[in-house]
């Protein structure tokens, strides 16, 4: 396949191999990515470009009371400083949900502080190194006042519920009272950080009142309309061009502050600004995952049957907006419970507002209520495995609705096998291995699938390859790799003969890669439009009077190969380039959506693809459908140096259909890995004195090296599920995270008899 | 990043009359002068580039021990048979240490003159109070975050911890570091903060360092690093220890022993206590125990760090009994 790049010449990729879906295919920019040859963002040739770096506060709330900028203007190469006082004339945005604006004026470098490293001021020169250098000098005053800088905060107190994020069903209460055996504990999970290899940035032009903006994105229409509202111009004059992008994890679905500040600059300096986000500062300029603490009371009979789960979570967020990492989102569905009650609370502290880190919400919700599980295991005195088994969810208790599909007892019992979970000995410390003590652990994860329509152009050109435009984007995930595949099933064409053209807000609506939602929406979308391409390719082959099946008195064709033929053996073989010769065409383009009927209008069309406006969840339709896996996990620990090593795992998956399994695995090891590091590494550490995160670079910031990552065996048990998208296949991006930690969690308790209850599982927890 | 001029040493002496200079800097690997200006704590007005000048990079090992040149490259000298061979522990640190990336580049020189990782050093712009940068502002950490810091040698005044690995193997070797015409015993070149944090070695404006030696002695063949922390690589360590071991003929009597603590001091830690509490002892678990706890005498804890405190001796009686029985082991002799 070729890939399509933006004022690029398009650049060949890949072999034929296994080219149709559920082909294992290598990502077909892997090798681009590789040589250092992708155009990243920040990397585009532009001329004449100014360099913006932010000045970010140094206290975590107060006020600006002034702002000295005599020293750094005076720099030289220093164009511009930008400061609070200035009125960048931009007014706030509409939000995801597609509620509109308030009208109110934004202001990305506000006055008021209300965390530490909040953008306040910005320089920018003609080089990188005046600007920063300039950027030290600038000399901010404040007014400081009190602040909360987390939930250990002696002044965070309890927070408010989340009405939205209550959730109850039979009672509760009164099963715990009555249950014959019951655990309670509580589970804490800290700041967690995206630390994606490419750092934030962005570079930006304008041409009169037209904007384009080079800018790692999960989401080029919603981030272009988000602009557009900023500056207050139409949507059409933004262009978002995001090709390739080096991680996301859930921090470039939106536009943030710094992406104002270099728009606003570049406008008023009337040339191209690049603003990068310095890698200490990609820990304040947009939210990690939010710190939790969550409670869980488990009631069960003596032989294991569950009775009761209640659920007290809360989760940080910031002063000025109002975000909940919840707590409550796995723990409805993983098992059989007939009396249920869940609270989610979120309380206001001095951080930048938290967001989406991969798996948002069910990740620490699966930490609580799968290490819980555990430990009522062991007040049984019952196999972890069997406990879950027992308690199998039949159904969505939550919803009341059956499962589209759910492959949960196959992943356990599958992994299980796969693991030799047999071998395990059940008593805590009784597991050896030389000094070493050895543990095993479960942890089971869950993610919805969310549904999305997208839109997709497939054209065929003179030459007979094939195209596929979308705006939608690839993060490493392989959208360029499982489009070419659906379009070259569908057409009947090789997959050389496809070219893919992605990461443009100007070319088709597409759903956010977000929400693990983007595969089965795009997908969707190409299968859509390449079968109608086809189809109307055979009806110009049967109808055209110059096609060399004219008169052939055939009514279909087959199209194979990238071969037009009667399928019976005799009659014209035609390739699709000699066809579009015979038909005198330069091309033939079809666009088709998946909106539905009502949805078809102009304006509906635009509200879908830049907000969540169509966005479905797991339970809006006939059934409550989700991805799910089981992981077990092996570690070793040192008991006298509180070490801990994940020395094997073994994860079985239900994602439905896996377009690319080569790809899906990556996807899943990718989780996994993450989720090695959030068990045993990853804290944002926060001074509590000013709410500065201490460790806000990767060297002090820990994620897994590759020596912390052992082999991981990981297991597809999944069966098509076409209720969840057009394909059949359920979400693979979110849930290889979703329930690492607990199995690891509870292998440290396996091995060692301590349970730690707060992540990450560091040395000094141990000894 | 400040502008300063770049400037190419021709010879060694050239290079110290260009740094005795205010404001001048020696660059060697760049991999911490890189890393400092980037966060605004070196800045120097000149860089007097030295990576060219011939003849420093030599490593050389003979039966008088090990002279290192001072731009040898890190990775070079744990990858050299002969310094693996003689002695195993400075291998192991420079293994154990940074990322093969920052090894290819970084110099034995260099490595020795790295800064502190203490967080609040290295945020200048947040934390104006550190006396190792602004003598006399006041310590950031002391009352901070300070999971990392050093719990031995550490005064009001500072508690960075000396992070590095190879001074730690080099400090049990008693090694001479050469600047130059003068040498100086490593555990002098490496000074506590007292009062003066801001002075971290003895090297004085101008000098530069050219070489370091490492005497032979009988238990270096027999030596190891041990080092401990949470993530398997590029990671300093929560504790380290570089331990030598000579036996007596017998297998299990301590003839000589010499013991360096990483990860836990202001500076590489020679524990002497240790070694003493063992010297003409017969091994066992219950005397290497009981000898390493001596290793944190007078250690101080500032909250988040306690934990080393615990470690530390465990650390080394690992070291001690890894040792003890793998000699034990190849000599015959009975543990």
């Amino acid at each position: 396949m070729t890939i399509m790049e933006p004022n690029r010449e398009p650049r060949k990729h890949g072999s034929a191999g296994d080219g149709m879906v559920g082909g294992r295919m290598s990502r077909f920019e892997g090798e681009l990515k590789i040589k250092g040859a992708a155009t990243y963002a920040l990397e585009y040739p532009m001329e004449n470009v100014a360099h913006a770096v932010l000045v970010q506060s140094t206290i975590a709330a107060g006020r600006v009371v002034s702002v000295d900028i005599s020293k750094a203007s005076a720099m030289p190469g220093v164009l511009l400083v930008l400061t609070p006082q200035d009125d960048l004339g931009l007014t706030m945005c509409g939000d995801w949900a597609g509620n509109p604006s308030s009208g109110e004026p934004y202001y990305p470098l506000p006055q008021t502080v209300q965390f530490n490293g909040q953008s306040i001021a910005a320089v920018i020169a003609e080089s990188r190194e005046q600007a920063s250098e300039a950027a030290r000098l600038v000399t901010v005053t404040y007014e400081e006042t009190p602040s909360v800088t987390g939930l250990h905060d002696p002044n965070a107190g309890e927070g408010k519920v989340m009405p939205n994020l209550v959730v109850n069903w039979g009672d509760a209460e009164q099963a715990l009272a009555h249950a014959e055996v019951t655990i309670e504990a509580t589970y804490e999970t800290p700041r967690e950080y995206h630390v994606a290899m490419e750092p934030h940035g962005l570079m930006t032009t304008w041409e009169g009142d037209a904007l384009t903006i080079w800018e790692p994105s999960q989401w080029s229409h919603g981030m272009a309309r988000m602009y557009a509202e900023w500056f207050g111009i139409d949507y059409e004059n933004v262009r978002i061009v995001s090709p390739y992008i080096g991680g996301g994890f859930g921090s470039k679905g939106q536009p943030l502050a710094y992406g104002a500040v270099a728009a606003a600059a570049s406008k008023k300096l009337g040339r191209p600004v690049k603003l990068a986000v310095t890698r200490p500062q990609n820990f304040t300029s947009y939210g990690g995952r939010a710190a939790t603490r969550q409670t869980i009371a488990l009631g069960a009979t003596k032989d294991g049957i569950l009775q009761a789960i209640r659920h007290r979570g809360m989760s940080e967020t910031s002063v000025y907006a109002d975000y909940a990492e919840q707590t409550g989102a796995a723990t409805p569905v993983l098992y059989k419970v007939e009396n249920f009650s869940s609270e989610h609370r979120i309380v206001a502290v001095n951080t930048v507002t938290p967001g989406a880190l991969r798996g948002p919400g069910k990740n620490p919700s699966a930490y609580g209520i799968e290490c819980a599980m555990e430990e009522l295991a062991y007040v049984l005195d019952m196999d972890p495995l069997a406990l879950r088994l027992k308690n199998y969810a039949d159904h969505d208790y939550q919803s009341g609705k059956p499962w589209s599909t759910r492959r949960l007892r196959e992943a356990l019992t599958e992994g299980a096998a796969a693991f030799g979970w047999d071998k395990r000995s059940h008593q805590p410390r009784s597991m050896r291995d030389g000094n070493q003590l050895v543990g095993y652990g479960i942890g089971c994860g869950t993610f919805p699938v969310i549904r999305a329509p997208s839109e997709a152009i497939i054209r065929i050109l003179a030459d007979g390859r094939v195209e596929v435009v979308s705006g939608s984007i690839d993060m490493g995930q392989g959208t360029y790799t499982i489009l070419a595949q659906t379009a070259a099933e569908a057409m009947g064409v090789s997959i050389d003969q496809v070219v893919v053209q992605l990461g443009d807000s100007r070319l088709p609506g597409s759903s956010i890669a977000g929400g693990s939602m983007l595969a089965g929406s795009i997908t969707g979308a190409v299968h859509k439009a390449a079968l109608a391409a086809r189809d109307e390719l055979v009806g110009l082959a049967l109808n055209a009077p110059n096609s060399p099946f004219a008169g052939s008195g055939a009514n279909t064709l087959s199209v194979s190969g990238g071969e037009i033929s009667t399928g019976s053996g005799d009659g014209p073989v035609v390739t699709i380039a000699e066809m579009m010769k015979a038909l005198g065409r330069e091309h033939l383009e079809i666009r088709r959506n998946t909106l539905s009927d009502d949805a078809q209008e102009a304006a509906e069309q635009r509200k879908a693809w830049t907000t969540m406006a169509r966005v479905m969840g797991p339970t809006m339709g006939d059934y409550s459908m989700h991805s799910w896996c089981a992981h077990f996990a092996e570690v070793r620990v040192d008991e006298e140096f509180g070490t801990v090593r994940v020395s094997r795992m073994v994860s079985a998956f239900d994602c439905g259909r896996l377009y690319n399994p080569k790809l899906v695995e990556s996807q899943w090891r990718g989780g996994i890995i993450m989720g090695i590091g959030q068990a045993l590494l990853e804290e944002g550490i926060v001074d509590p004195r000013n709410g500065r995160t201490v460790n806000n670079n990767v060297g002090d910031y820990l994620v897994p090296t590759n020596a912390d990552i052992p082999d991981l065996t990981v297991i597809s048990v999944g069966v098509p599920d076409l209720n969840a998208s057009a394909l059949g296949g359920k979400g693979v991006g979110e849930v290889g995270i979703v329930g690492v930690a607990p199995a690891i969690a509870n292998a440290v308790y396996h091995a060692t008899g301590k349970r730690v209850r707060d992540l990450p599982i560091t040395l000094e927890k141990l000894i | 990043m400040r502008d300063f001029s770049y400037l190419r040493a021709a010879s060694v002496d050239a290079a110290r009359a260009g740094a005795i200079q205010p404001g001048a800097m020696l660059l060697a690997g760049g991999t911490t002068l890189l890393d400092l200006a980037k966060c605004g704590v070196a800045t120097p007005d000149t860089v007097i580039d030295v990576t060219h000048l011939s003849g420093l990079s030599a490593i050389e090992v003979d039966a008088d021990g090990a002279r290192i040149g001072a731009l040898a490259k890190m990775a070079a000298v744990a990858d050299d048979p002969a310094i693996i061979a003689a002695f195993p522990a400075i291998s192991q640190s420079l293994t154990l240490a940074a990322s093969q990336q920052l090894r290819n580049m970084a110099t034995i020189g260099g490595n020795l003159m790295q800064r502190t990782r203490c967080p609040y050093f290295r945020d200048p712009g947040t934390f104006s109070a550190c006396n190792k940068r602004a003598p006399g502002s006041g310590c950031s950490a002391i009352g901070g975050v300070t999971r990392n810091h050093a719990v031995l040698g550490v005064s009001d005044a500072c508690i960075a911890t000396y992070h590095g690995d190879l001074a730690v193997a080099l400090v049990a070797f008693d090694a001479v570091v050469e600047i130059g015409e003068r040498s100086v015993a490593i555990d002098d070149f490496f000074l506590v903060p007292g009062d003066t944090p801001e002075r971290e070695t003895l090297i004085e404006a101008g000098e530069m360092i050219t070489g370091i030696r490492v005497p032979a002695s009988a238990g270096a063949g027999n030596s190891v690093y041990l080092k401990v922390r949470d993530r398997q690589s590029y990671e300093f360590a929560a504790a380290s220890a570089a331990v030598s071991l000579e036996l007596e003929d017998d297998g299990r009597t301590v003839r000589d022993i010499r013991v360096a603590l990483g990860g836990v001091a202001t500076k590489p830690w020679r524990a002497r206590a240790v070694e003493q509490a063992l010297i003409g002892k017969a091994i066992d678990a219950e005397t290497v125990k009981a000898a390493s706890l001596l290793a944190v005498e007078g250690a101080v804890s500032n909250g988040g760090n306690q934990y080393k405190i615990a470690l530390a001796p465990r650390v080394v009686a690992r070291a001690i009994s890894d040792l003890a029985s793998k000699t034990a082991r190849t000599s015959g002799g009975q543990a």
